[in-house]
């Protein structure tokens, strides 16, 4: 479990985020929606402790991360997978290599039981046989996202961060990958935390749910709570598209 | 201001780069190849202008000093030491800086704006070291073999001349580049050439490690890597020739 309390983030003159709290339970997909801008990256980069807060707490499990030292962060982060926007897989290897590389820097299996772990993971986001020796740049974006998963998961992480999954991928490819997410989460008791705008991902797999709106969280919710709520930032961002738009007038 | 930001800035990422690796059996895994790419893929633009320069040295040297008073050894003997003392190790290495320095800056920097270092960091690796370390250590531990492979080679590069024209004889030439022979000027450019490296490489990784932006952002960093190692060697250059032979 994650909890953040009272958050408070400022670049300069521009207070980002203010007195943000959150509890992000495990075992369950989290998700942070907002419009561009909103700060719901810097929420994320700041839980992750890529940025430093200026006030609040992020407790890992009870561990602060503001208090800790950088070894000590090094060391938490060895319990966090995350899952980047452009998959962010290293060009120099390749897929197989790729998942192997976190076991080969952390852990003290041999060569044979990481290849066997690595393609345990790799089975597990159903990754075709045949793409394993492939270099990142030959398979399709929803491949890369397939392998940037099985990458997150080949340590066993207790934490799994994911920035704007399904960018760039079609819709089918999208459903597949919130659902890889959503089974993952659930099966290895995951702490998710989901940084999205995409409203179908929302609707496929959020099952809590922040608002972040100019820096302030505006609503806490799931995804049965979303439509029927009386926040007009909340229903812009909510029926922006007309897909949405449609269900809201049939649900009159 | 700039500088003082960029050199405590350059001072603190060194700080991360310059300590044991995480896992030495990751780090003699990426050694190899950064000895290869570095190195051994140096080697043919290090002989195409070794060679030629050492060619075009002694024919200059040759026209430019047609004097009955000066002996005729001493074609030979400037091209020699003009090799060991400067071409070998100063603009060899100027010219280095061009190609390994955008080398290392653009993989860094691609790197960096792809967050495959972001990626490094979340799983709790020192990014810095990782990347950066074996690059430098291969290229200082490469950098005296291709200055010695230099400075024989533009050796061979004016005997060629000797061979091939009427400008300078065979026999005047070999004499010239085994005249007053000091075994020191050899030592002096090779820890230049040693400082050099380091530069080239550090400064490079420096500017492709806080790449931000997109693909123009990649290039300018890679602009501002060659351009500043080439400073910084000039500068070097000045101050350990200053120490060394004066």
């Amino acid at each position: 479990m994650i909890t953040v309390t009272n958050v408070d983030k400022t670049f300069g003159d521009n207070h980002v985020l203010k007195n943000v709290s959150a509890v992000f339970e495990a075992g369950k997909t989290n998700m942070i929606i907002g419009a561009s801008g909103s700060g719901k990256t810097v929420l994320m980069k700041s839980i992750i402790g890529l940025h430093r807060i200026d006030k609040g707490r992020i407790e890992y499990d009870g561990r602060n991360l503001p208090d800790m030292k950088m070894s000590d962060i090094r060391r938490l982060r060895r319990e966090v997978g995350m899952l980047f926007q452009g998959s962010a897989l290293f060009d120099s290897l390749n897929v197989l290599e790729n998942v192997i590389y976190p076991l080969e820097m952390f852990s003290r299996s041999t060569k044979e039981e990481m290849k066997e772990r690595a393609i345990t993971c790799l089975r597990r986001v159903n990754l075709p046989e045949n793409s394993y020796y492939l270099a990142p740049s030959e398979i399709s974006g929803g491949m890369q996202k397939r392998v940037a998963i099985a990458r997150a998961i080949a340590l066993q992480p207790k934490y799994l961060f994911c920035d704007e999954p399904n960018s760039g991928l079609d819709p089918k490819t999208s459903l597949i990958i919130d659902q890889l997410i959503s089974e993952i989460t659930q099966e290895f008791n995951i702490t998710t935390i989901i940084n999205s705008h995409d409203m179908n991902s929302v609707m496929e797999i959020g099952e809590h749910i922040i608002f972040i709106n100019k820096g302030e969280k505006a609503w806490e919710g799931n995804k049965n709570d979303i439509f029927h709520v009386d926040n007009e930032e909340l229903n812009n961002f909510v029926f922006a598209s007309n897909l949405y738009k449609m269900v809201k007038k049939a649900n009159q | 201001m700039n500088i003082f930001q960029d050199t405590g800035k350059y001072m603190l990422l060194m700080k991360r780069v310059l300590i044991f690796p995480d896992r030495w059996r990751m780090f003699f895994r990426q050694l190899p190849k950064e000895l290869e790419k570095l190195g051994l893929q140096s080697l043919p633009i290090v002989v195409i202008i070794s060679l030629f320069i050492g060619a075009i040295m002694t024919i200059q040297t040759k026209l430019n000093t047609e004097n009955p008073m000066l002996p005729t050894y001493s074609t030979g003997l400037v091209t020699r030491d003009t090799l060991l003392l400067e071409f070998s190790s100063t603009i060899l290495c100027l010219i280095l800086a061009g190609k390994i320095g955008s080398n290392i800056a653009s993989e860094i920097g691609t790197m960096r704006i792809t967050e495959q270092i972001d990626a490094l960091e979340i799983m709790g690796v020192n990014s810095a070291n990782y990347l950066i370390l074996p690059k430098i250590v291969a290229f200082v531990f490469m950098m005296p073999f291709l200055v010695i492979f230099s400075m024989g080679i533009g050796l061979v590069g004016g005997y060629l001349v000797g061979m091939f024209s009427d400008i300078i004889t065979t026999a005047d030439y070999l004499l010239g580049i085994q005249y007053a022979f000091i075994p020191y000027y050899v030592f002096y450019s090779l820890v230049k050439s040693l400082v050099f490296a380091f530069l080239i490489a550090s400064v490079a990784a420096y500017y492709g490690y806080y790449a931000y932006g997109g693909a123009l952002d990649v290039g300018k960093a890679s602009t501002n890597a060659v351009v500043n190692s080439s400073i910084l060697i000039l500068f070097f250059n000045l101050l350990i020739t200053n120490v060394m032979l004066n």
